[in-house]
């Protein structure tokens, strides 16, 4: 069996999809060229007002009521890609037979998910929760279900071998605008069953074969076939799309940040439900907008300049989250968008806006009993972006130790947990593996800033059998410039320019510490560490000297804690 | 204890028992003249029973459990306290060079290897990655806020036009640090890393699921840390109770008042710098005294212990 869903009026409810608060009001969609456009489309409220298709602008001034819409075909794109989505949750096998329309494959379905009549009535369900009316037609061939659905309003179903008894009254205009692809030769159809005197498919399919071939040919054959609803033929299947997008064109610019998230909740739901019908989830959402051209103040200043210069201006703001686990929460989504739009605003007014996204497989987590407490990754995110309006993006996260010489040589990386959430409940529940070993620095004049794995896998066994701390440096970062008098090539005395009470006699001194690195690079360092005491108060305090060689200078970069 | 009996005319027959004499024209010697009434006999034999249990106030009904406990890292520091307690917060206070800093790395060690994710506010930026690894610390389980004295945060854009850049303070959220405090010996530099601080703690504990929270104020001068409202850190106990995340605060001295629920303070043990081996001693086996300032964990069937301080050594990373 195949069910056909069909959207009427299929560019203007792919507005009001949109816009659903124009769902109770007439809309008349207008395509072509000002001052010539004309009605292409219209609700079921605005054929009740008596407007028609192919009426100008000018005529529909004569209903006070009726709401006019510019024909989109992004909004008509999106619209038929939720379609198919909500085709795809229900069918593996589906066609994308013209916009607004798709047929499915109902075969198997049936122990999965009901009875015919039930599958027939979540289908149109689904359909309106993506925010369109369908007509649903359900019969024993794919033509025969294509015929009914748009011939039929609400849901259908032709039982096998009823076909013509149900397809008999529809009148033979519905025929001949679902399977003929020129309008002419339609138009020229339509005038000659109109002169036999026929005007229902009945009489169309009661018409004997080889007079009907002899008049119109094998098309003809064909056209009775599928009156009769005895045509048969093999769906073309579609494939799953690659990227999900949803666009709204706006008529008027948008210059604060409270519309837009209105705009994007709802293009953000729509998309989440799309990939929610296909078992798919988020991890990069794109978020391309397009902005109003803007032209230089100075419009008085030279034609060419200017031309040039409004050329350079940027037109499309483009950002993209990058989370590190695919997620499908819409209100998510939203605030992470506003938290970044509020740290990167783009700057000009918007014209349009786009959302792409690429699906991924949704996350899946073995929970157990015996797991250590974990932030949850969705509010995780959200705290994060928080945080990072605070104190600023490049200083929350987590932070990886590169393989370099020198000296506080880190990068900061986006905190994402989970990836070794699996590893430490291995590490919980089987013993410890032996970790590799790793050559130490082999002279206590040379003290270097090794990969991570390494300093952790030495003296984490240290630390362990030790069960005790390592000392621990706090850094000053900046350095804090330092004037330091020498005895003996010795520090013996130093004074913090920036910190007045760091100063004094210094009481002792180990080192000097040489290193020095990036010769081939323009940022070449050599440096001479000294460790120093300092009386302070009632007590001793370490910190680390550091000599510039290079300059000469004298710094100091942390304090032993 | 002495009663009276009134026989009031809105109520006859029922006495008003007070525990004072109404007069004290009224002694009981003129009342045990009288002769005995069944009120009075009613009283006597209620004095003559055994005394009821005392009332239980209602701030003692409710029987808290006890925090669970979980290792720092330093057997020693283990033995004297017990461990770290969840759900409740834990200070940290000493003096420069005492030994803060590098108790603070072994607790994130022992809770990084334990699997759990941990978040170190940095009010001064002063974390050092490199003493970190060299501690144990998993750093794909170590959060790092660092906070900075001259960031301005983006400020809440529902009314602002898109065209502009961000403008001045968040307002998601009150910073806590009253107006007045602007005034005094250098909090004007710390006003903003402090205010930083105290959101980001916010956002952190509602946020749930950290295993450890470290807030270091290890450099924040003591006038300017005290200027942290008390209101702020009953707010951070209230969030941290009853949930499994340690919330340790790192300073130079208690600011956080009957909040917290155990204050240690640390030093540091060095040997006299006349002594001419001591240069060589200068970082290698630092160690490190603690000492029990205020313990408020509750351990009914634990005696209380009778040790308050100890001591540990610490090794430098390059020394091994």
């Amino acid at each position: 069996m195949f069910a056909c869903i069909f959207i009427p009026d299929f560019p203007a409810q792919a507005i009001i999809r949109f816009e659903s608060a124009l769902r109770a009001c007439p809309v008349a969609v207008l395509s072509g060229r000002p001052p010539l456009q004309k009605v292409m489309s219209i609700n079921e409220r605005a054929r009740q007002m008596g407007v028609d298709t192919g009426a100008t602008k000018s005529q529909l001034e004569a209903w006070e009521n009726l709401v006019l819409r510019a024909r989109s075909e992004s909004q008509e794109a999106s619209a038929h890609a939720a379609l198919l989505d909500c085709a795809q949750s229900f069918s593996p096998e589906i066609e994308d037979t013209a916009h607004g329309t798709a047929l499915l494959n109902l075969d198997g379905l049936a122990p999965l998910l009901g009875p015919l009549p039930k599958i027939a009535r979540d289908i149109a369900q689904r359909v309106l929760q993506m925010g369109l009316e369908a007509n649903i037609a359900v019969a024993s061939n794919p033509d025969a279900a294509l015929l009914a659905a748009r011939g039929f309003s609400g849901v259908t179903l032709i039982s096998d071998g009823h076909e013509a008894e149900r397809l008999g009254d529809l009148p033979v205009d519905v025929l001949l605008e679902s399977f003929s692809s020129d309008a002419v030769q339609a138009a020229r159809w339509v005038e000659t069953f109109d002169r036999w005197g026929i005007r229902k498919l009945r009489a169309l399919a009661a018409l004997p074969e080889v007079p009907l071939i002899e008049r119109l040919g094998q098309q003809g054959l064909r056209l009775q076939k599928l009156a009769r609803g005895t045509a048969s033929r093999s769906l073309r299947l579609l494939g799953p799309p690659q990227i999900f997008t949803e666009s709204v064109e706006l008529e008027y610019p948008i210059v604060l940040l409270e519309p837009l998230a209105f705009l994007l909740n709802r293009m953000l739901e729509q998309v989440c439900t799309r990939l929610h019908a296909r078992a798919l989830a988020l991890q990069e959402p794109r978020l391309d907008l397009e902005l109003a051209a803007t032209q230089p103040d100075d419009c008085e200043s030279c034609s060419a300049t200017r031309d040039s210069e409004f050329n350079r201006l940027p037109r499309t703001f483009t950002r993209t989250l990058r989370l590190p686990i695919p997620m499908l929460d819409a209100k998510i989504f939203l605030k992470l968008l506003q938290l970044d739009l509020q740290a990167h605003p783009p700057g000009a007014p918007i014209v349009k806006i786009t959302l792409t996204a690429e699906p991924a497989r949704p996350r899946s987590l073995q929970s157990g009993l015996f797991q250590p407490v974990f932030p949850e990754p969705e509010k995780l995110e959200l705290t994060l972006a928080r945080i990072a309006g605070i104190v600023g993006e490049d200083r929350v996260g987590s932070v990886e130790l590169l393989d370099t010489h020198r000296e506080d040589a880190f990068a900061m990386r986006h905190f994402a947990p989970l990836e070794s959430a699996s590893a430490s409940v291995n590490k919980v529940m089987q013993p410890e593996k032996q970790k590799k070993n790793v050559s130490m620095p082999t002279s206590m004049s040379e003290r270097e800033t090794t990969c991570q794995v390494d300093v952790h896998n030495k003296f984490e066994r240290h630390a362990r059998e030790q069960m005790s701390a390592v000392i621990a440096l706090r850094l000053f970062r900046p350095p804090l410039i330092a004037n330091v008098a020498l005895r003996e090539a010795k520090p013996v005395r130093m004074r913090c320019l920036q910190r007045e009470d760091i100063a004094g006699e210094i009481v002792w001194t180990a080192g000097p510490w040489r290193s020095s690195g990036d010769w081939a690079e323009q940022e070449g360092w050599s440096r001479e560490e000294w460790d120093i005491a300092v009386p302070a108060e009632s007590s001793l305090v370490l910190y680390r000297l550091v000599q510039d060689k290079f300059s000469g200078h004298w710094f100091l970069e942390g304090m032993y804690d | 204890m002495s009663a009276s009996t009134v026989f009031s005319s809105a109520a006859t027959s029922r006495p008003f028992i007070f525990s004072l004499p109404l007069s004290p024209n009224c002694p009981e010697k003129s009342a045990a003249k009288k002769p005995a009434t069944r009120a009075d006999q009613i009283l006597a034999s209620a004095n003559a029973a055994p005394r009821l249990a005392r009332v239980v106030p209602a701030s003692r009904l409710d029987i808290r459990p006890s925090p669970e406990m979980v290792s720092s890292g330093i057997p020693q520091l283990d033995s004297l306290t017990g461990g770290l307690a969840r759900g409740c917060l834990t200070e940290i206070c000493g003096s420069a060079s005492s030994g803060r800093t590098s108790i603070l790395l072994r607790v994130l060690a022992q809770a990084t290897q334990r699997g759990e994710v941990c978040a170190l506010i940095d009010a001064s930026d002063a974390f050092h990655p490199a003493s970190a690894a060299a501690a144990g610390v998993e750093m794909s389980r170590l959060l790092w806020v660092r906070c900075e004295e001259k960031y301005q945060s983006r400020k809440h854009l529902s009314a602002a036009r898109l065209g502009r850049s961000a403008g001045d303070s968040y307002q998601g959220m009150p910073s806590g640090i009253s107006q007045r405090a602007k005034k005094g010996f250098g909090f004007s530099r710390w006003k903003s890393q402090l205010e930083q601080v105290l959101k980001v703690s916010d956002l952190l504990l509602q946020s749930n699921g950290f295993g450890m929270i470290a807030l270091d104020l290890s450099d924040v001068p003591v006038e300017s840390a005290r200027r942290i409202p008390l209101a702020s850190w009953f707010r951070f106990r209230r969030a941290v109770e009853y949930t499994p995340t340690a919330l340790l605060v790192m300073e130079q001295q208690p600011i956080a008042g009957s909040c917290s629920s155990l204050v240690l303070k640390v030093s540091a043990v060095r040997a006299e710098p006349t002594n001419p081996t001591a240069h060589s001693k200068l970082l290698d086996q630092f160690e490190i005294s603690a000492q029990v300032l205020c313990s408020r964990l509750e351990k009914q069937s634990e005696r209380k212990p009778m040790q308050t301080t100890t001591s540990f050594k610490s090794w430098a990373a390059w020394g091994v």
